[in-house]
């Protein structure tokens, strides 16, 4: 899911733009928005600037997850973008509906949390929650449980906001 | 003592020539630009942002080659970082934005103006202007200057300084045209291409980054590195994300709704017809 594929992805389908193009397009400018946020945004003014948990870098990284780390922060801060000229794209179509973009942001942004506080930090130790603390279990608990609340929130509103003609089944 | 001081003398002789020389650079360019503006005043109006856009691009030019960011340049790293975003990234995007070639093509007779579109579509100017070769001339030249020995020499030559810095303008400002250029590109890579590269891009300055933080070039201090490579990381986002919201906003030029066609009048950047426009 790189930058490129919304641009793509439009143009393909500039031509239509009926309901259920446009209901796509909203959950999908949600959850690029929801997860470039998320990544791009919460990481570094909550976490990197306002309670200084994280560090630029800890020199313990390898090349290869420093290289990682370039591509995803160039990627979440694209998509970011994007996410908000899709949104703008289809409000100029046709009205938004504000409860399916809503839901698709809080899956996105959890769907992005649950992944970075399990595959990141735990499975591949890119980087930790907070450095120097006992007990790190409880950090993880909190980010994972939250992660997970705002995901399953997303998928619920997803699901009640969801357009009573289309046959599309709402995806986190 | 005698020979030192004659060495000095010589040395900060090379860097006043430097200074000048890009002063009176930046002066010609100036006006060029005002003479362009001149030549063309009885043609629709120019859009008074772009002339101001092109101004702030030059005046960023200059802050980072001459006066005391320069000087300070020579012995901070950050300094030079500060002088760097200057200079490659947002001197160029605010000079590309000026549309100095648009300007150009509006300015000369027909037959120069011809002249002129024939290089642009010319095939070296094809190849320099993909955003591919020129991500590889403007990254691949910060890679180079910070990886080997460049960086210590380009302060210790006024000549190798220029050759720098003349490289990190042209490059920045290539590859700012060839990703969010307004000006005629009659080989502008598609939407989905430019991002691309510009992700590729993006991930390679952050890269760079932190590895500059913790490995930096010979003779720079650590903790001025630290904060040097955290300028370049943080200040390099801003202009990063500024080039992606152009991109993006092309782009939502360029799908505009039929029915909504036409409410604007001007034809809005990056929805600019392919290929250069007739001058007359």
């Amino acid at each position: 899911m790189a930058a490129s594929t919304p641009a793509e992805g439009s143009r393909r389908t500039t031509a239509r733009s009926g309901p259920a193009d446009l209901d796509r397009r909203t959950v999908l400018a949600g959850v690029l928005f929801g997860v470039g946020v998320a990544g791009s945004m919460v990481d570094l003014f909550v976490f990197h600037l306002a309670l200084q948990w994280h560090h630029f870098y800890d020199r313990s990284t390898t090349a290869v997850a420093i290289t990682a780390d370039g591509f995803f922060h160039a990627v979440t801060w694209s998509i970011t973008v994007w996410g908000l000229f899709l949104l703008a794209d289809v409000r100029r179509r046709a009205p938004v509906r504000w409860g399916r973009w809503t839901g698709a942001v809080l899956a996105g942004v959890g769907g992005f949390q649950l992944f970075d506080g399990v595959v990141d930090h735990k499975l591949l130790r890119i980087h930790q929650v907070r450095y120097g603390v006992e007990h790190l279990w409880v950090y993880d608990a909190v980010w994972i449980g939250s992660a997970v609340l705002v995901l399953l929130a997303g998928l619920v509103l997803l699901r009640r906001a969801r357009p009573d003609r289309s046959s599309a089944r709402p995806r986190g | 003592m005698e020979h030192q001081h004659d060495a000095a003398a010589h040395g900060a002789l090379g860097w006043a020539v430097l200074e000048v020389s890009v002063v009176a650079g930046v002066l010609v360019v100036a006006g060029a630009y005002a003479a362009g503006l001149r030549a063309s005043r009885h043609r629709s109006p120019w859009p008074a942002h772009r002339t101001a856009l092109f101004a702030s691009g030059l005046v960023c030019v200059a802050a980072a080659l001459a006066g005391p960011l320069a000087d300070a340049a020579r012995t901070s790293f950050t300094a030079h970082m500060a002088g760097h975003l200057l200079l490659g990234m947002l001197g160029p995007l605010l000079l590309v934005l000026g549309a100095p070639v648009t300007l150009a093509l509006r300015a000369m007779p027909v037959r120069r103006a011809r002249a002129l579109t024939r290089v642009l579509r010319s095939p070296p100017v094809r190849v320099l202007t993909h955003p591919a070769v020129a991500a590889v001339l403007a990254g691949g030249g910060l890679w180079v200057l910070y990886g080997t020995d460049l960086y210590p020499a380009m302060h210790a030559s006024p000549l190798v300084h220029a050759a720098v810095h003349a490289h990190v303008l042209l490059a920045g400002y290539l590859f700012t045209a060839s990703v969010v250029g307004v000006d005629p590109d009659p080989h502008r890579a598609s939407v989905a291409v430019r991002s691309g590269v510009l992700v590729v891009y993006v991930a390679a300055h952050s890269v760079l980054a932190k590895r500059l933080y913790a490995h930096p070039p010979a003779g720079v201090d650590a903790r001025d590195a630290e904060v040097g490579a955290q300028l370049m990381s943080y200040g390099g986002d801003v202009v990063d994300v500024a080039l992606v919201v152009l991109v993006a906003a092309g782009w939502y030029a360029a799908t505009r709704p039929r029915e909504a066609a036409g409410t604007r009048g001007e034809v809005v950047d990056g929805s600019r017809p392919r290929g250069a426009p007739h001058p007359e």
